[in-house]
């Protein structure tokens, strides 16, 4: 799922401090999962915000809502609920939420509340970590499902780079050597020979250089 | 002008059984600061941080919370989880250019018990020291 952090609380005040009346615009998606951007961190979000402005001397109205997703068209059609009662928005949906409000509404002002990092997976509770980073043209199936592109840091197509130490990367040394892992669970499925292939030189163009990526499924277009 | 402080003590029930069952009447004549309103918990563990935010914005100069000792709580983790909770909110204070002081954890035996006045008396005194909330400036 999409990973996202929440801001500090002093730089959303900077951009809301001009308003009065703010809406405070969750996401039960990726970002409720992450505890970052869901019901609960609204409530949060909306008294820090409260709380930010009544230090400067200030009031703020907060209305707190939670869309099923802000990815969606339809979803954000919801917003005419709020009309007339708000003068901002501050999303917590991911970055795809604040991109989708600000495209199907010209006129509403709406500001981040989070930083969307990476699409990762929950390793324990309270912890996720980058698993894929979305190339468009995926390598799994050479790699024993682990991905060189996402968790190396210098995403090598060809085995280790020669600095991993104990299976630690050198880059940061908390972290997996990620072609150590592969080697290793190669090895376990009895398939270390494939490590011998060369992997041809990759197709960067599918890793989103040259504008958005598009999906058409013809199928499903009306 | 002298400054008479507002401080919100969220207590877990289990801590503080006899301090409350008294009716607070007992607690001022053994030196419990007249300042510290208390709120009575099942479980520490139950506060929400929106709950200890809602303190504030209501006017709480202080806050605190008391829960059982870490590796004795009633509800086993009840009291861990407050305190994770309590320094949430400190962060959240840091983020806002106030006094992560204003908000503490206590992790007390249960029963009446001299550090559960002495526990008051320190945020009493704290809090007296930083003066009032600064998130209670006039709205302009
Ligand atoms: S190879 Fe590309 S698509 Fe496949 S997991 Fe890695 S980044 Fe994601
Ligand atoms: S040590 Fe491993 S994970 Fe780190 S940069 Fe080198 S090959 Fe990639």
């Amino acid at each position: 799922m999409i990973i996202a952090n929440r801001k500090p609380v002093a730089e959303i005040v900077a951009m809301v401090k001009d308003f009065s009346r703010v809406l405070v615009l969750g996401c039960r998606g990726c970002v409720s999962v992450c505890s970052a951007g869901g019901e609960r961190e609204v409530e949060l979000l909306a008294s820090l915000l409260r709380l930010g402005c009544q230090k400067e001397g200030k009031k703020l109205n907060t209305i707190t809502a939670t869309l099923v997703r802000q990815c969606d068209k339809e979803y954000i059609d919801t917003l005419d609920d709020w009309d007339g009662q708000y003068d901002a928005i501050v999303s917590m949906a991911c970055g795809v939420g604040v991109n989708f409000i600000a495209n199907l509404r010209p006129m509403t002002r709406i500001y981040p509340g989070v930083n969307t990092t990476c699409m990762g997976g929950s390793m324990e509770q309270g912890q996720w970590i980058e698993q894929c980073a979305g190339c468009g043209d995926c390598v799994l199936h050479l790699t024993a499902g682990l991905c060189p592109v996402a968790r190396c840091a210098k995403s090598l197509m060809n085995g280790p780079c020669g600095g991993s130490v104990g299976g630690r990367c050198e880059i940061h040394t908390n972290t997996p050597c990620i072609w150590q892992s592969i080697h290793d669970r190669l090895d376990r499925l009895g398939r270390k020979n494939e490590l011998s292939d060369i992997a041809p030189i990759r197709d960067w163009r599918t890793s989103g250089h040259g504008g958005p990526r598009t999906t058409l499924r013809d199928d499903l277009t009306i | 002008m002298s400054f008479s402080p507002d401080i919100q003590a969220f207590c877990c029930h289990y801590t503080s059984q006899q301090s409350c069952s008294q009716d607070g009447g007992g607690l001022l004549e053994d030196g419990f600061p007249s300042t510290v309103t208390i709120n009575r918990l099942p479980c520490s563990g139950k506060l929400q941080v929106s709950a200890l935010l809602a303190a504030l914005e209501n006017g709480a100069d202080g806050v605190y919370v008391v829960g059982c000792p870490k590796d004795t709580c009633h509800n086993v983790l009840g009291s861990q989880r407050a305190a994770k909770k309590v320094l949430a909110v400190k962060k959240a204070l840091v983020e806002l250019g106030v006094e992560p002081e204003r908000i503490e954890m206590f992790h007390l035996q249960r029963g009446l018990h001299p550090e559960f006045i002495t526990a008051a008396q320190t945020m009493d005194k704290t809090i007296r020291t930083l003066g009032p909330s600064p998130f209670k400036g006039e709205s302009k």
